[in-house]
């Protein structure tokens, strides 16, 4: 093992897809001359070529529609939206295009595209350009949705996600591209499986349910916990699309209390459906209500301290896991 | 403002200055981090808002992307309003909601500031279409970069303006850069006006960097627009002198096409052609400058002591039905879900 940033893992699982498979190209606005907008493209046009690796004119509707075609004829095509915020005008060929594709033409074209890119509010970047877009995506059958929030995952969901069947995306947490962790060397396969999720910290009071940015987070609140001596087990769901319900309900059998706390907004949000699963298998292993700490739902707002007011903190989600908890 | 024919030429070059030393005073501030966000600089490309500003009335509809302090500006939008924005501040043109990138002014006609490239066209389609609709004689005036004519907004927008016969003219600010794809890399055109043919909408190509040429193209076509309604397209040459936003070294380009151009800038030819004409003096022009270099540090000062959007506004304005008050059940979250002992509204947990 060694330690890499999230963006380097990204980097790395796109090589090594890319030099698996001669159908895996990667294309998208600034990923190839400008080595990625955020830099996680770079050095991959030197290494592979204008070939396989493909700058495009601002048009996600076009290249991202371009992918779903290619792919209906053998391809598979990784399409990178500068942000998730911008894959909305694609929106049509994303939810409406690739995952109905199988259906439609009973099961003649499966569509093995990948669709990435960074996802979730950054800093002061206004309502156009802050969406989390994770619970209007796994609301369409037929996608599936990765949120990877440490370099391991991100690099294993990727290199999943490209040898998938399906349309996958993988929602890349733009606040953790530089952040680092320990991840396996590249001579070793990492694959990590779509809806598996992990328990970042075992604990035994509460169980955090979170995933990508609000992973680090609740970490964070799961060290202070632990100085007022609540043990909280910090799970990461990984994956939002399919759900590990096995893995929820596993550890909430173990602590009988519940927050989820999530990058989303609160109506129809992520949090909602996780909610609904728990009440309705395992009711009798809660202790308490289930909390929910998710973005205020309101567009958002430039001023940095409505935006932080806004988000999803720790005294927000420390408030939380203390109603659970009745303390 | 004054009406376009007396609209005077000196005062056209104060204002250009005057967005010169703004953007300059931002990217400082922006440094300074007093600025968040993205922040896109127009220093260079101040003939084309400022040539069309001078060309229309006061009344005419503007609107524009994500690059558009000087539009504001233009607009007659306060230095002190438009940094506030900057800086988040309740004083700013969008309340500190809104952001470089969201620049709005209703009382002056600026209909944004939008930050998704190419979205804001079909808007001004639809102004247009207002404009019509009510028989008014105004104009709409929709400024877009290079990089959103390969939108499938924009192409639907102009045959939309173009079967509809609707008073607007696009304005496409040819900077030779999308970030850091060029013209050539993203366009199949040889000429990006040669778009506005396939709508079967005018198209002119005119030097952005030429203050007059801007005007006069612009004042031309509107009259005709005002007369009888039509699109109009015009490609404006020009060129960013920054990078595309604070954050980009702009290492796509060489120094010496940047040279090239600052040697063409738009302020200090508008400024020799006035000269040359006895219309402005050396001395008259520092003053000029001097001022717009006071304006702009004023206008930092009151940013800085203009409040923060109050905390209990947040919920003001999501929905136009006004303010939420606190504890009533709001739109996410139905009324029974919020139990007695439940943290209450602003701390979002439930
Ligand atoms: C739909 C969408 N895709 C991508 C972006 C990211 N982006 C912001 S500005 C920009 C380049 C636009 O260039 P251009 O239209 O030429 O305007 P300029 O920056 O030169 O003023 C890009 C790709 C965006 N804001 N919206």
């Amino acid at each position: 093992m060694r330690e890499i940033t999230y963006r380097q893992a990204l980097n790395e699982a796109l090589a090594e897809e890319l030099e698996r498979d001669p159908n895996v190209f990667l294309m998208g606005e600034e990923v190839a001359e400008y080595q990625g907008a955020y830099k996680v493209s770079h050095g991959l046009l030197q290494r592979f070529g204008p070939r396989r690796i493909i700058d495009t004119p601002i048009s996600e509707n076009g290249f991202a529609g371009l992918g779903v075609g290619a792919a209906m004829v053998g391809l598979r095509p990784i399409i990178e939206f500068m942000t998730f915020s911008f894959s909305l005008v694609a929106f049509d060929q994303v939810v409406n295009n690739a995952p109905n594709m199988y259906t439609m033409s009973g099961g003649q074209f499966n569509i093995p595209i990948t669709f990435r890119g960074p996802n979730g509010p950054a800093h002061q970047l206004g309502a156009t350009h802050s969406h989390a877009t994770e619970n209007f995506y796994a609301s369409v059958p037929g996608l599936k949705v990765c949120t990877p929030a440490t370099p391991r995952d991100a690099k294993g969901l990727l290199k999943t996600a490209v040898r998938d069947d399906n349309p996958v995306l993988v929602l890349e947490a733009e606040l953790l591209y530089s952040s680092k962790g320990m991840v396996e060397p590249p001579d070793e396969e990492l694959l990590i499986p779509l809806g598996k999720a992990e328990v970042k910290r075992e604990g035994s009071d509460v169980s955090i349910i979170c995933y990508a940015q609000t992973v680090p987070l609740a970490l964070q609140v799961a060290a202070q916990l632990e100085e007022e001596d609540i043990s909280a087990e910090i799970l990461d769901l990984r994956s939002i699309k399919p759900l590990d319900e096995k893995a929820i309900f596993d550890s909430v059998t173990k602590t009988h209390r519940v927050v989820i706390v999530e990058q989303d907004h609160p109506f129809c949000g992520v949090g909602a459906e996780v909610c609904y699963r728990i009440q309705k298998n395992i009711f009798d292993a809660l202790d308490a209500p289930i909390f929910r700490v998710s973005q205020e739902d309101v567009p958002m707002p430039y001023n940095e301290r409505l935006e932080k007011a806004v988000l999803p903190n720790a005294d927000k989600l420390i408030a939380a896991v203390k109603q659970v908890c009745y303390t | 403002m004054q009406p376009v024919e007396q609209r005077d030429e000196v005062e056209m070059l104060s204002l250009m200055l005057l967005i010169r030393r703004f953007e300059e005073r931002a990217s400082q501030q922006y440094q300074a981090q007093k600025i968040g966000g993205f922040c896109h600089l127009y220093i260079g490309q101040e003939a084309v808002v400022t040539g069309a500003i001078a060309a229309v009335r006061d009344d005419d509809y503007i609107i524009t992307a994500y690059r558009d302090h000087a539009h504001a500006l233009a607009r007659g939008t306060t230095t002190d309003a438009c940094m506030a924005e900057l800086f988040g501040k309740e004083t700013g043109c969008s309340r500190g909601l809104g952001g470089s990138m969201h620049f709005f002014d209703r009382k002056n006609h600026m209909y944004g500031g939008h930050a998704i490239v190419a979205a804001h066209v079909p808007l001004a389609v639809g102004m247009a279409f207002a404009i019509k609709y009510r028989g008014e004689d105004r104009v709409t005036l929709c400024f877009f970069g290079d990089g959103a004519i390969n939108q499938g907004a924009f192409h639907e927008a102009l045959n939309l303006a173009a079967l509809y016969k609707l008073p607007i003219v696009f304005i496409c600010e040819n900077n030779l850069f999308a970030m850091g794809t060029s013209v050539k890399r993203s366009t199949s055109l040889r000429q990006i006006v040669d778009r506005a043919e396939g709508y079967d909408i005018p198209g002119e190509i005119i030097d952005g960097m030429n203050f007059r040429e801007v005007r006069d193209k612009v004042a031309e076509i509107v009259d005709s627009i005002r007369k009888e309604p039509h699109p109009a397209f015009l490609e404006m040459r020009t060129y960013r002198y920054r990078g595309h936003s604070m954050s980009d070294p702009a290492s796509y380009r060489t120094k010496q096409e940047l040279e090239k151009y600052r040697l063409d800038d738009p302020i200090t030819r508008l400024r020799a052609q006035l000269t040359r004409e006895g219309k402005l003096t050396n001395e008259q022009f520092d003053l000029l400058d001097k001022r717009a270099k006071e304006t702009v540090l004023a206008s930092v000062k009151f940013a800085e002591k203009s409040p923060q959007p109050p905390l209990d506004t947040l919920y003001d304005f999501t929905y136009a039905d006004g303010a939420m008050e606190p504890g009533r059940p709001r739109p996410g979250e139905p009324a029974q879900e919020r139990r007695e002992g439940a943290p209450s509204p602003g701390t979002n947990s439930r």
